[in-house]
């Protein structure tokens, strides 16, 4: 914790868990499936991972030298933002438009709204739906993995005719954006995390298990929509966000769930060929209101109602 | 409390401006401006609109019984818009299919009814006239500027000629709802920056004191009550 807490009464328990601490857990948690993303498409896929690292440490240290506040770039989150945003993107989108999405992430979404703690959805996923929106063309570009000239659509958008197999879906080897490819890693990831108690399980397996469950129920094929598309990296590692996430354990239930459900309903009845993005927005923003009816009753607490 | 003539038409353009000070009118703000055009064609027809009913209201000031005022009000409003929409529908077909409902809607206007009730109904006729002249300029410069902004990065055009878009992919979330509340917020943020630098006060807490629109207002001072509740 980078700001300084003032506590009362002894005795004191001191954790040794830092803001960079667990930062880096994530990052380390996302390596295998970013190097293998990077290994399946190629040194684009390296440029524009690093270019968004690299420019959303950038715009927070610049934004902190010209508001005149501490720099906070040493607790990594903006590594993480840039990491995260970085392996959301296809190949096709060129380095200017990683740029733009990466300032959008940091200062517009993370920062104009006070910083780490303060943003009112995940910034990576913030950017990544002004990009989609914005820039629709080279957001839905995807290049076959090691064949750079060809592009084609993600498997997401061949469900019907079955393009790719259960079996190279889940270690990955098929096109999309740069890290959502392998479930395996990602999955490997999280358990990464959940060892080292950074996440709980609670959220991945409630959105990873409706969207399964709902896509199912609609007449889909659960395990084909589980292992394509931006499941697995939406669920393992951006729904968890703690700033955007619930902290009480029903809570996470509801806003997993929910992820999930939503996930599902865009898929089979929109116009998009995919929901993730904007079903974590949602319960994001739904997030504070999830904490509010979820909180725990204080021991011995009696309903107005029913006081004597 | 008596103006110089000046003073009430420049009220308008930056210190009392009805868009980014008082922050009215803000849905058609939001609507029309994807694009410039739109945007002069929008404040030119508020202001056309605003002068008259201020000139009418003004003069017909000490015959309105105060219970009805706003009944009175809107119809000599709704009066004007429709001439204004005839003359476009006319005149300016292409402007009147951009601004579509916006155009009939200057009837509900808040900026239009707000200076009615605020400015016109206790001021004489030229000062009411000067009002509506520089608060409509003032509501068209804002427009212009926010459709300009939206229709560059948006589309890569200015007034509907090509300056980066064939060079650039333009922003498309410019031109749809979330750019719109974005420019508009750093428009706002910009006016503030404008006014602290000239030393009036900031609107973050709504009260008399801090009021954009106290000099005009026969209860500064006293508190609306609005700003009752919500203190």
């Amino acid at each position: 914790m980078q700001n300084k807490l003032s506590v009362s009464t002894s005795p004191h328990i001191r954790h040794f868990d830092t803001t960079a601490g667990i930062m880096l857990d994530v990052i380390i948690a996302l390596l295998p499936a970013t190097i293998f993303g990077c290994a399946l498409f190629g040194l684009k896929a390296v440029l524009l991972v690093t270019v968004c690292i690299a420019t959303c440490v950038a715009a927070e240290a610049v934004w902190n030298v010209i508001l005149k506040k501490p720099q906070t770039i040493g607790d990594l989150s903006a590594v993480v933002t840039g990491l995260i945003l970085g392996i959301n993107l296809p190949t096709g989108v060129p380095v200017w438009v990683a740029i733009i999405g990466s300032i959008a992430a940091i200062i517009v979404v993370k920062q104009m709204f006070g910083g780490l703690g303060h943003n009112f959805v995940n910034p990576a996923m913030g950017a990544r739906i002004i990009l989609m929106v914005s820039f629709p063309a080279f957001m839905t570009t995807f290049h076959e993995p090691l064949v750079h000239t060809v592009s084609s659509a993600t498997p997401i958008a061949l469900e019907a005719s079955k393009a790719v197999s259960y079996k190279n879906l889940f270690f990955g080897m098929h096109s999309g954006s740069i890290g959502e490819t392998s479930a395996f890693l990602l999955l490997v990831g999280g358990i990464y995390l959940v060892v080292r108690r950074v996440i709980s399980p609670i959220i991945p397996v409630c959105f990873i298990g409706a969207t399964a469950l709902f896509t199912y129920a609609f007449g889909g094929d659960g395990i084909y929509a589980i292992l394509s598309g931006g499941v697995m990296l939406g669920a393992i590692f951006m729904a968890t966000d703690y700033v955007t996430s619930p902290t009480t354990n029903w809570g996470k239930v509801i806003y997993g769930v929910a992820c999930g459900i939503i996930t599902a309903v865009i898929r089979k009845f929109g116009s998009l060929p995919e929901g993730v993005s904007y079903a974590i927005i949602l319960m994001n923003i739904l997030t504070p209101h999830i904490n509010t009816i979820t909180t725990a009753k204080p021991f011995g607490y009696v309903k107005e109602g029913k006081k004597q | 409390m008596k103006q110089s003539k000046w003073n009430v038409f420049t009220n308008g353009l930056l210190r009392e401006n009805p868009t980014l000070r008082l922050v009215l009118g803000t849905c058609p703000t939001l609507a029309v401006t994807t694009a410039a055009k739109n945007g002069v064609g929008m404040g030119i027809a508020a202001t056309i609109v605003l002068v008259c009913s201020n000139a009418v209201i003004s003069l017909l000031r000490n015959v309105i019984p105060e219970k009805v005022r706003i009944p009175a009000f809107i119809t000599i409003i709704a009066g004007f818009v429709s001439v204004v929409q005839m003359l476009v529908k006319a005149f300016l077909p292409t402007i009147d299919t951009a601004l579509g409902i916006y155009l009939p809607l200057i009837v509900v206007n808040c900026i239009i009814l707000a200076r009615a009730e605020m400015f016109a109904s206790k001021n004489s006729f030229v000062p009411s006239v000067l009002d509506g002249l520089g608060m409509g300029i003032g509501f068209t410069a804002v427009l212009t500027l926010m459709g300009a902004i939206r229709e560059f990065l948006g589309a890569g055009t200015l007034f509907s000629l090509p300056i980066t878009a064939k060079v650039i992919d333009p922003m498309i979330i410019f031109l749809l709802p979330p750019g719109g509340f974005f420019v508009f917020g750093m428009l706002v943020a910009a006016s503030n920056a404008i006014a602290k630098r000239r030393g009036k006060p900031i609107v973050e807490k709504m009260g008399c004191e801090n009021c954009p629109a106290k000099d005009s207002c026969e209860n500064a001072g006293n508190g609306c009550d609005e700003a009752k509740e919500a203190e």
